[in-house]
């Protein structure tokens, strides 16, 4: 056994991992911080964007020496068929503000350089080193933990676990269950590099301005799911994510999916020519509100996205990693400066508090919208976009048939796919998942 | 026993990459890690001091970053590491480097007691040059067992070692006295995982830094650039081999028959001059 007793542990080094350490440090605690990979951000994976309120509230200077990517000014939403996207562009020069609001990040880099803010706080943190176990006495209160190198039990009054979606030490130990397939989606991710100038010539950006394309349609084959193509600044992050449980059904691989998007006539012009440097995959917990599982007990809490803590219709997961992570280290230490036991009855307020914030309100007012996408994937993801580009085609395209022939023809491709009850039904649907 | 170790803080050749125009050797944002061959050395010096008592000393030249490096050596166990840093140590080549680690070392000696073995790797990955460790040697007036692929016996009373040597067409047992320099072979042991205890001592180890003038180095013009008379006169990519191997099919003649058909019918001006050389005997 190690002597030394910790008044935290903190299980993993990314967003949410890292906002808890930090938080605990920065207050005085004494913390160790357990990372299984070479350094914090070797393992993670995201698109990235980084938003700048939730950084802010841990690290209020952070725009001084973060490596940031780009600021974005332009946000696009594709809806593709095959051959086609109809688009909704947004890009606003107040975005060109004096402290952006988002950021493209490449996560390897922002995860090592917060994690050096961790260690600046105080915090130790050892990387390549596993937790295999949370060690529990006899009344069944977490301890402590036992790592995969020798020397045994260390010891915490609390463990914060922020050990990422798979959380085989927390389902292991029986504080929830293993993600389910169709709560959990599997996204591919290829780093496309190419010239500065380049990039912003095809994105029609200047200097650091940053712009995003999320696209959904036909490209998913009417699996539950989404590909993003982020700019940085000398390469273009390009993805495709479908729920789990879609590519069991269907069989699709992943990487023919995004094969398929990267060849897309609306996307292959954006990368041609680029060098592919890397890439990667990583699943996504995406089963919203009802899927969250019990948030704290006698010794432990969890954080980010080991406690699925992440709104799959604004793709927003890793502010709510950094705000739970910041929320569970300021109840802790709220409960420590009282005296108090790291009970499971005291560290309800983590619970409480994070209750009271955007977290868990947004993922409350999206709570059925998981199910009925996933429930009607062929319709949103297939049927719609395809409805909704030849209506587009058939709109613009000047070919001497009268206007009123072109819309009821619009009108009637509607309803023969979907019939008239069908589209009240899918309006009706969507827009009491969405309120 | 007090062991030195030292190592370099090398780019990940894993991950490196060359500029497509200068053929140069992109090192920005390229991951560092400890060379590989250093490990060798590491380890063999922990089972030393495991065995017969003592300590390790792992010691590196190089930027203030590479206190990364030697804090990720000491989460093996060691229990020392002396960080030589400087910006007169810019642009050493081999020369230079065993000028400043061979004065590191006698520092070492005079600060933490006197030094019974200093391994080194074999080579580093990035020089290639394996001198580094035979400079020391020289500059300290060791004895060097290079190449060294197991430690056979030490006595510590006696002061005296047997080791084993790879050399070229079998081993060589060398037995000889301390102090030695020993640069280990690769694949003779397998690096440790340190304990906890090692791991969380490491990451809190104050990694000791010294200057040239804290080392003992007066004549700082040997030192770095100016110590290194290395000139690096171009560096280029090879180009690809344009020319593809051709496989021969001896049939019914001897492989060395066909061989030698195929090269001259690939080279017919070849076989003239043969024969016209082969005329005179």
């Amino acid at each position: 056994m190690i002597e030394e007793k910790f008044d935290a542990i903190v299980v993993g080094a990314g967003m949410a991992g890292n906002a808890a350490a930090l938080t605990m440090a920065q207050r005085g605690m004494k913390v160790l911080q357990l990372e299984r990979g070479e350094y914090s951000g070797s393992k993670n994976v995201q698109g990235a964007i980084l938003y700048a309120d939730m950084l802010e509230k841990l690290i209020p200077d952070f725009r001084d020496d973060a490596p940031l990517e780009r600021h974005l000014v332009e946000q696009r939403f594709w809806m593709m068929d095959d051959r086609s996207h109809v688009g909704l562009h947004y890009r606003s020069e107040d975005f060109n503000e004096q402290s952006p609001n988002r950021y493209t990040i490449i996560r390897a880099q922002f995860d090592k350089w917060f994690s050096k803010k961790v260690q600046e706080a105080g915090a130790v943190v050892l990387c390549e080193t596993t937790v295999v176990e949370l060690v529990k006495d006899s009344f069944g209160k977490v301890i402590g933990v036992r790592t995969d190198r020798s020397g045994g039990l260390i010891r915490a009054d609390v463990v914060v676990i922020a050990e990422g979606v798979t959380g085989l030490l927390g389902t292991r130990a029986g504080l929830r269950e293993i993600p389910k397939p169709e709560n959990t989606a599997l996204a591919v991710k290829e780093m496309h590099f190419m010239p500065r100038e380049t990039i912003e010539s095809r994105f029609n950006l200047k200097g650091d301005e940053g712009m995003v394309i999320e696209a959904a349609g036909t490209i998913s084959r009417g699996m539950t799911g989404m590909g993003f193509i982020y700019s940085n600044k000398e390469c273009v992050s390009i993805g495709m994510g479908c729920l789990v449980s879609d590519f069991q059904r269907t069989g699709e691989t992943p990487y023919g999916l995004l094969d398929a998007f990267k060849r897309h006539p609306s996307v292959a012009p954006l990368i041609e020519g680029s060098e592919v440097k890397e890439y990667s995959a990583h699943l996504i917990p995406e089963g919203g509100f009802k899927a969250i599982p019990q948030l704290y007990g006698d010794g432990w809490v969890v954080v980010g996205d080991a406690a699925q803590l992440n709104n799959a219709i604004h793709r927003e997961g890793s502010n709510l990693a950094m705000t739970s992570g910041r929320i569970a280290g300021e109840a802790i230490f709220q409960l420590r400066s009282r005296r108090e036991e790291m009970t499971e009855q005291n560290l309800a307020l983590y619970k409480e508090m994070l209750d009271k914030s955007f977290v868990i309100k947004d993922l409350k007012k999206y709570k059925d919208m998981p199910a009925l996408l996933h429930t009607q994937s062929q319709n949103f993801f297939l049927t719609y976009p395809q409805l909704v580009n030849k209506a587009m085609q058939s709109f613009v395209r000047v070919d001497g048939t009268p206007k009123v022939e072109k819309e009821k023809k619009t009108i009637r491709s509607f309803v023969n796919a979907r019939s008239w009850f069908g589209l009240f039904a899918d309006g009706f649907r969507l827009a009491r998942a969405w309120r | 026993m007090h062991i030195v170790v030292c190592i370099k803080q090398v780019p990940d050749s894993a991950q490196i990459r060359v500029h497509p125009v200068t053929n140069t050797i992109m090192r920005q944002g390229v991951p560092t890690i400890i060379n590989p061959y250093d490990l060798f050395a590491i380890e063999e010096a922990l089972r030393l001091r495991d065995k017969l008592g003592g300590q390790v000393t792992i010691l590196t030249m190089g930027p203030p970053m590479a206190e990364d490096t030697l804090r990720k050596a000491l989460t093996f166990g060691a229990d020392r590491a002396v960080l030589l840093t400087d910006r007169f140590f810019a642009g050493s080549d081999t020369l230079a480097t065993t000028f400043a680690l061979a004065a590191a070392i006698r520092k070492i000696g005079d600060t933490f007691g006197p030094v019974d073995i200093v391994f080194t790797g074999k080579q580093t990955i990035d020089g290639d040059t394996a001198q580094v460790g035979p400079g020391i040697a020289k500059r300290l007036g060791l004895t060097q067992l290079t190449y060294v692929s197991r430690i056979a016996d030490v006595d510590g009373e006696a002061r005296t070692i047997k080791v084993e040597r790879r050399a070229e067409g079998g081993v060589q047992e060398l037995a000889t006295k301390m102090p030695c320099l020993i640069t280990m072979l690769e694949g003779t042991n397998e690096i440790r995982r340190g304990s906890m205890n090692d791991a969380l001592r490491a990451s809190r180890a104050e990694i000791v830094k010294w200057s040239a003038a804290d080392a003992g180095i007066e004549d700082t013009a040997k030192c770095g650039l100016r110590g290194s008379p290395t000139i690096v006169k171009k560096v280029f990519a090879p180009s690809p081999r344009a020319t593809k191997a051709t496989m021969v099919e001896p049939g019914d003649a001897t492989p060395a028959e066909a061989l030698i058909a195929e090269i001259f019918k690939q080279q017919p001006e070849l076989e003239s001059k043969l024969m016209t050389l082969a005329r005179g005997y």
